[in-house]
């Protein structure tokens, strides 16, 4: 078991590496970090720009500034943006905003998707059946950005509804707050709610298609029966041999579902003004900042894996078959 | 396409229709497929959506006298009336024209995108599959390494490189970029498919392997690539106007739904058919495709899950 899984794990940072050069490579080759400089009126002096290509490193080849560049990032210096700001000192508080807006989306995300998707399954071709298939074709055809800007819309009705600021859409925070620890925590929740939702919603969409046709597998399994002829009640059995079972599949979906949460989230970001990592990811294409939008992708790698990586535990735990 | 299928499940779910004396096998496995996708309500309106909306989008053009790069001087901004059944933007130009190109592009690039990276997960999928060792080890990690970063941040990071140029290069990276999952559904099924008596029996007779792949592999997991095109065609609308959203896919004076959407988003409270109809428009046209798709796997794929329980559930 540990065996294995370390193994995973020196392939995961090996795809880590492969994915973040990628980025890199292509960035470098596509972007023009000097055309901000060049395109300025009144032209600056060639030697402006000259040092700018020095301090740049465009004369070196791609994969020495990538070696260069990953050096830094060993040693936890990731480099500065075009304007020479240290990339370091803005990583942690981006990360953390990004991290806290996908934490809850997905833990909210995979346990209603669960939910929703078994109790479709129990109650197949009921009028709440039909409502969730509905419900997640709808969501699943709509592309994030409507999403946010519907629900951003509906937060707006609903305040002029309600004559107050029920719900913030733009932030995590309302600047200049003043005000002790509960209400903090209040004005936070109440920018929080939109957001989380716009990530959530296809999350639970997608989570719960899938968990119902796996819980449908097992409903009319040989097993269940047996653990209900034993004497175990219906409820009981389902979600003591049912669910369990029907959660393995959905295992490796959860690191599947995660490219999704992410090109979800550069979307949320935007929309609802939280400085995320997606939110600099897209700045850092309009920049043309190479180091910034390696950076990301790196992050990005990082918690793919990372997700599955854990979905490669999670199999393991669930699915008693599996001694590695 | 699908009537020429030697697909094996056929034989399990033939006996339980009834043989046409006068029709061949062939024929009626597509009879079969056709009468079970049409059992699916949701997939019939969607596929008749799908019609209407291309009718729409390259016919309806030729109804309205506005270009869709044409401005109107005499109305900005005006709501929805005769002479602009969508009304107009910001500079006057008429959103029903507009939303109609829109719409064109998004259609075409979904379509070409479906097409060209199935093919593209055909060919990996099966030279992985049926090869084996390293040309196995080595394309599966490219799969993996695809997978690791989303297409859409790959293809933000492109965009400077085909800004100013066609939308084709658009098309192309799309596919190039989302083949991957149903690579490594193909590479499963070839794994089995390899070891069958009939692609035995071609191999001992010395057939060359990539015919073999084309006429014994291919044919046998048709369905599996009909119903994954078009499950791509809904995703790559969707990764094409999150692209465009941001202007990084369809470039201007070109649009797409895309940039409608981001154009009108932010007066939609004030204005909102600047960004309503591209809206409606394109969860229309994803939710149809999906509901193709689905009922699509429903009567090719008897197997599947979700099919067999419907079916007997009907």
């Amino acid at each position: 078991m540990t065996g294995f899984l370390a193994r995973r794990l020196a392939n995961y940072v090996l795809l880590c590496l492969a994915a973040t050069f990628l980025a890199f490579a292509l960035g470098s080759l596509t972007f023009s970090p000097l055309g901000q400089l060049q395109g300025r009126n009144p032209a600056p002096p060639a030697s402006v720009i000259a040092a700018k290509r020095a301090e740049l490193h465009l004369d070196e080849p791609i994969p020495a500034r990538f070696v260069a560049w990953m050096g830094g990032v060993v040693h936890g210096d990731f480099g500065s943006t075009i304007t020479g700001q240290p990339i370091t000192d803005e990583l942690g508080a981006r990360a953390g905003v990004s991290l806290r807006l996908f934490a809850l989306g997905t833990v909210l995300g995979i346990a209603v998707g669960v939910l929703v998707g078994v109790a479709s399954a129990i109650r197949q071709y009921k009028a709440s059946d039909y409502a969730a298939t509905l419900f997640s074709f709808l969501v699943l055809s709509t592309p994030v950005f409507l999403i946010g800007t519907l629900l951003k819309f509906g937060g707006l009705r609903l305040n002029e509804a309600a004559g107050s600021t029920v719900l913030y859409y733009t932030g995590e925070f309302s600047p200049g707050f003043q005000g002790g620890w509960w209400a903090a925590l209040a004005d936070r929740l109440s920018h929080l709610v939109l957001p989380t939702l716009a990530i959530a919603l296809s999350q639970i969409a997608l989570y719960s298609r899938y968990q119902r046709s796996a819980m449908l597998d097992v409903l009319g399994s040989d097993f269940l029966r047996t653990a209900q002829a034993k004497g175990l009640t219906r409820r009981r059995a389902l979600f003591k041999h049912g669910l369990r079972t029907a959660l393995i599949p959905m295992a490796t979906l959860f690191a599947f579902g995660f490219g999704l949460l992410i090109t979800g989230g550069v979307f949320t970001e935007r929309i609802f003004g939280w400085y995320g990592m997606g939110d600099w990811f897209i700045y850092g294409v309009q920049q043309n900042d190479t180091n910034i939008v390696a950076t990301v992708t790196l992050f990005v790698a990082v918690l793919v894996l990372f997700s599955g990586w854990l979905s490669d535990v999670l199999y393991a735990a669930l699915d008693p078959r599996i001694r590695l | 396409m699908s009537a020429s299928i030697t697909d094996p499940h056929s034989t399990a779910a033939s006996p339980g229709s009834p043989a046409q004396p006068l029709i061949e096998g062939r024929s009626g496995r597509g009879r079969l497929v056709l009468r079970r996708f049409l059992r699916h309500r949701l997939s019939v309106i969607g596929l008749v959506c799908i019609v209407a909306l291309y009718a729409l989008a390259f016919l309806g053009p030729l109804f309205t006298p506005w270009g869709y790069a044409e401005q109107d001087p005499t109305a900005y901004l005006s709501p929805p009336s005769a002479q602009h059944w969508f009304g107009t933007s910001q500079i006057g130009e008429d959103v029903f024209a507009q939303t109609l190109r829109g719409l064109q592009k998004s259609l075409t690039i979904g379509l070409l995108v479906g097409i060209i990276s199935t093919t593209i997960a055909a060919v990996v999928g099966t030279a992985a599959g049926y090869f084996g060792g390293w040309v196995d080890r080595a394309l599966m990690w490219v799969v993996d390494l695809l997978l690791v970063i989303p297409a859409f941040l790959i293809i933000a990071i492109l965009s400077p490189a085909f800004r100013g140029k066609t939308w084709l290069i658009l098309v192309v990276l799309l596919a190039a970029f989302s083949w991957m999952i149903t690579a490594r559904i193909v590479r499963g099924l070839t794994l089995s498919l390899r070891e069958r008596e009939f692609v035995l029996a071609a191999r001992f007779t010395g057939v060359p392997p990539w015919r073999i792949i084309v006429r014994h592999i291919l044919p046998n997991m048709a369905s599996i690539l009909i119903i994954d095109a078009t499950i791509t065609v809904g995703t790559a609308i969707l990764t094409e106007t999150g692209l465009s959203f941001f202007g990084f896919g369809v470039q201007p004076p070109d649009v797409s739904l895309g940039t409608l959407i981001a154009n009108g988003t932010n007066s939609a409270l004030t204005f909102p058919w600047l960004f309503l109809f591209s809206g409606g428009l394109l969860v229309l046209t994803v939710l149809s495709v999906n509901s193709v798709g689905d009922g699509l796997r429903d009567a090719l794929d008897p197997t599947s899950a979700r099919g067999s329980r419907r079916r007997s559930g009907d």
